[in-house]
């Protein structure tokens, strides 16, 4: 089988590896991807959006569909991850372990037994709780603001310099993980609920298409942002820049949304409850 | 010979990505643990997205961002001078999709070890074709 596989392998390597003597030289500025649409793009972005980053410009504007579309495949598989793997059983079921601050004890209580009450000092803790992690604690803590500012930054910086609404909302995600490995993931859900996740991505996805409805009932094309010009009071090429805005942050929304709900299904196989 | 070395020098970027997907597509093959099966596709995908991000590249060319400044005179643009663009904002977006998805395979790892107790395929199989 492992050889069998390996022929496959090898001769499907050579048959590409032949294919490519007929592709354009490394660097070539006259290979046929460089020449068709991208010079339009590249030479027209200023004057159709006024907005300098290509990138950000041919995302939002040019191929606004496509990138609605990837939105909603990111959506869609949040909304699979929820569906595969939560359960939303009887939380009282299982044995839990309690923390004593004052005394440090722990406390083991078995199933159906007595709950206390959640405090400072009486809390919660995993099956796999070390006591004294305050350093990873507390950088986590004073680093994450940190980490969400530089990812508004992204997201609201994209027309003119690297960035945009699938980096910032990564990027975003990614703060909102680091707390829940760095404390426990009841505490993340505590600040970030499983439902608010949700609606993050739910209303990302409403304003990416929302946007584009507005120019159809503005009375252009759908995700034609020059339509936004009648209601914002600024020319068409300047409404297209704010159109792409408002798209972007969209989906830097349900990016968020969909990280933190993919990590919270994963890590504790969707039970939300003790996680990694 | 010669031919063939000047071939390899001017496009060896292709013969790497080449690579990197094969050794992706032989894990996906050979591989019994599903969560290596899975490693495999996400091999494959990064040879992908580096393969759309080399075709961007231009010789003498800079990051497609437009050099501006304020109050500046705007100046005619030519496209010899910006990378290729649209790689960029393909992969930009696959790579966010294949963060999401990756989550849908872990997913559904997840709820076939919770069912099978396992995550080698042929264990899997002989569970299943004993029901």
């Amino acid at each position: 089988m492992k050889i069998f596989a390996l022929v496959i392998v090898i001769l499907c390597g050579a048959l590409l590896i032949y294919g490519t003597s007929d592709f354009p030289a490394w660097g070539d500025p006259a290979s046929p991807a460089s020449t068709h649409v991208s010079p339009y793009y590249i030479e027209h972005t200023i004057e159709d959006t006024s907005v300098p980053n290509i990138v950000t410009s041919v995302l939002a504007d040019y191929r606004g569909f496509d990138t609605m579309f990837e939105t909603i495949v990111i959506f869609t598989a949040g909304i699979a991850c929820f569906f595969l793997l939560r359960v939303i059983a009887d939380k009282d079921r299982d044995t839990r372990l309690y923390h004593h601050a004052l005394t440090g004890m722990t406390f083991r209580i078995k199933e159906g037994g007595k709950l206390p009450e959640e405090s400072k000092e009486f809390r919660r803790i995993d099956s796999d709780w070390v006591p004294y992690d305050l350093i990873m604690k507390i950088t986590c803590r004073l680093v994450v603001p940190f980490i969400q500012l530089f990812a508004l930054y992204v997201i609201a910086h994209g027309h003119h310099s690297p960035g945009g609404g699938f980096q910032g909302g990564v990027i975003i995600g990614a703060a909102a993980i680091l707390f829940a490995l760095s404390n426990d993931l009841r505490s993340a859900i505590v600040r970030c609920s499983e439902k608010l996740a949700a609606l993050f991505y739910s209303v990302g996805v409403f304003i990416y298409a929302g946007t584009g409805l507005l120019c159809v009932i503005l009375g252009m094309n759908f995700l034609d942002y020059g339509a936004l010009a009648k209601i914002l009071g600024v020319d068409p090429v300047t409404a297209r820049s704010h159109g792409i805005l408002a798209v972007e942050i969209g989906v830097g929304i349900a990016v968020m949304g969909v990280v933190v709900s993919i990590y919270y299904n994963l890590s504790s196989a969707g039970k939300h409850d003790e996680g990694l | 010979m010669g031919d063939l070395v000047s071939k390899f020098v001017t496009t060896y970027n292709y013969w790497v990505y080449i690579v990197l997907m094969m050794i992706g597509l032989y894990a996906i093959i050979v591989k019994n643990n599903l969560v290596k099966k899975v490693i495999g596709l996400n091999i494959v995908q990064t040879a992908i997205i580096l393969f759309f991000v080399s075709i961007g590249a231009k010789r003498g060319a800079t990051i497609p961002i437009i050099a501006h400044g304020h109050g500046e005179e705007v100046h005619a643009v030519h496209a010899v001078d910006y990378i290729n663009p649209l790689p960029h904002v393909l992969m930009l977006t696959a790579i966010v999709v294949s963060v999401a998805t990756l989550g849908v395979a872990l997913a559904m790892a997840i709820k076939l070890y919770q069912e099978y107790n396992t995550l080698e395929e042929d264990e899997i199989q002989a569970q299943a074709r004993e029901e």
